[in-house]
């Protein structure tokens, strides 16, 4: 994506209407103009409140991303080269695939109670499944010429996934990890508004709940930076460390 | 037949790991109070849809669901159509909208409940706010996509710019429309549960959430179960639409 001038004609005006229309309001419990959100953002940055919150969505979010990941990609990994396996746990997975995430919360909360353990088993849940799906594709893509060499080798099934699969595999794998991260972060905020006191999600819900909107705005706004931030990292490492390979397959 | 032979045991190992669910269940290897077994789950599901108003739940949340992701089907196409075909409005607007992209939709609950109140009208606004962007994104896409030449063609014909939207550029951006009501409709079912749980709205977001705090446990994984099928459904029937309207494209190997 290039940026140049045209891209921040709209975002200006927008910012510019609703200063004006908040102003001509007067004082509200449920909108507040730009300037006082920028105050309010300057003081819980100040105050240490907001990373602290962002801290802990994020420790949440990467912690479940780990889990789930690690359980996604040898899952992936498996099915993905057995293919007699995978077919045989085909319709067990489409049934526990469609399972919105949010719903599961409640049962985490009823075995876990609220806190980290409680999200970070919700996150991996959420994030096992795109680097599940997206690594069986990318395994069972690989080139079958290189498995026929794995097999003149006569390479064990450890040493053919160690020393052929996942490298060529890997740069569609890293594309679900980048996938699954952006995932997570959501799926983290979400529960946090719904159910979990933690996090810049519970931070969001307790400022619209206290009436100070110019507070809950600065929150949204900053989970919007966190979120692109994350995405333009993780595009900027993919183009860094793997280049073109990465787009093949890529999903929108 | 042999496709037929593979789902038919493939479908015996579910029934397996319904069985060990079972079996963990009847032994109490896990506590009764968070897990209960699938008879249980089962005998609470129909008694909610006999005796108690889990069928109005069911119903309350398809109805949020729907309602949300039709107001942001159409609103994501229509807009869609618009910035996609123009390259002005792609300029100008295209970047604003990459950045609201990765925005998480339920963070804008609390807005919303600032400026509509626990009202289904709020629960509206944010699933079709949280629905709109892959329909909006992948249209938007499509609509840039589109080979040139088929507008080489439309100029040679003469075509109004209405006809080039409906006869050329509408079918050539048809798949990515398609993947985007897909995904949209996914978002759709978690920010209605999403929006019940915390607005209390009539729905089984609302109904498994009070589950928990009760520790009815059979009663929440009634409601889970209804919420996966309610995916898979939702799921299923956009598969089959896809595949009807979708017939004269070579079929492509993706995930």
């Amino acid at each position: 994506m290039r940026l140049d001038g045209r891209a921040f004609v709209l975002p200006v005006c927008l910012i510019i209407l609703a200063e004006i229309g908040a102003r001509a309001g007067g004082p509200s419990d449920s909108i507040a103009p730009p300037s006082e959100v920028l105050v309010a953002f300057v003081g819980a940055l100040a105050d240490g409140s907001l990373l602290l919150a962002t801290r802990d969505t994020l420790a949440s979010a990467f912690g479940g991303l780990a889990i789930g990941g690690a359980i996604g990609l040898a899952l992936g990994i498996l099915l993905g080269s057995v293919g007699a396996l995978n077919r045989l746990m085909e319709v067990t997975l489409e049934l526990i695939r469609p399972i919105p995430s949010v719903a599961l919360a409640p049962v985490a909360l009823v075995a876990l109670g609220f806190g980290y353990r409680l999200e970070i088993a919700i996150v991996a849940y959420a994030s096992t499944w795109p680097v599940l799906l997206l690594t069986r594709s990318a395994v069972a893509g690989v080139e079958p010429r290189l498995i026929e060499v794995a097999q003149a080798l006569r390479l064990s099934f450890p040493a053919r996934v160690a020393k052929i699969i996942v490298p060529a595999a890997l740069p569609r794998i890293f594309v679900a990890f980048r996938l699954a991260a952006g995932f997570a972060l959501i799926v983290a905020v979400t529960i946090e508004i719904a159910i979990n006191p933690l996090g810049l999600g519970a931070g969001l819900m307790t400022a619209g709940q206290a009436l100070r909107p110019e507070l809950m705005l600065a929150y949204l706004l900053w989970i919007g930076i966190v979120g692109f931030a994350l995405n333009i990292l993780l595009v900027f490492a993919q183009q860094r460390l793997f280049g073109r390979a990465a787009l093949v397959g890529d999903i929108r | 037949m042999k496709a037929l032979l593979w789902r038919l045991a493939s479908l015996a190992v579910t029934a397996g790991f319904v069985a060990i669910w079972q079996i963990v269940a009847d032994f109490k290897l896990v506590s009764p109070v968070f897990l209960p077994g699938p008879d249980r789950a089962w005998a609470a599901l129909v008694h909610g849809m006999v005796a108690s108003n889990l069928a109005t739940k069911l119903a309350g949340t398809i109805e949020h669901m729907l309602e949300g992701w039709l107001v942001a089907s159409i609103a994501g196409v229509v807009l869609g159509a618009l910035i996609g075909s123009s390259r002005f409005m792609r300029a100008y607007v295209g970047p604003t909208l990459e950045f609201l992209r990765p925005l998480p939709a339920s963070a804008v609950i609390p807005l919303a409940i600032a400026i509509f109140g626990f009202s289904p009208a709020m629960a509206l606004g944010v699933i079709a706010f949280g629905a709109i962007w892959p329909m909006l994104l992948s249209t938007v896409h499509g609509f840039a996509a589109v080979e040139p030449r088929l507008y080489e063609v439309a100029r040679a014909l003469h075509l109004s710019r209405w006809q080039v939207i409906a006869k050329i550029a509408l079918p050539s951006a048809l798949p990515d429309i398609l993947a985007g009501l897909r995904l949209g409709l996914t978002v759709a079912l978690i920010l209605a549960v999403v929006c019940e749980m915390i607005a209390g709205l009539d729905g089984l977001g609302q109904w498994v959430l009070l589950a928990a705090r009760y520790f009815r446990s059979p009663d929440l994984f009634a409601g889970v179960i209804l919420l996966g099928a309610l995916g898979f459904v939702g799921a299923l029937a956009l598969d089959i639409a896809e595949r009807r309207l979708l017939v004269w494209r070579a079929p492509t190997n993706s995930p």
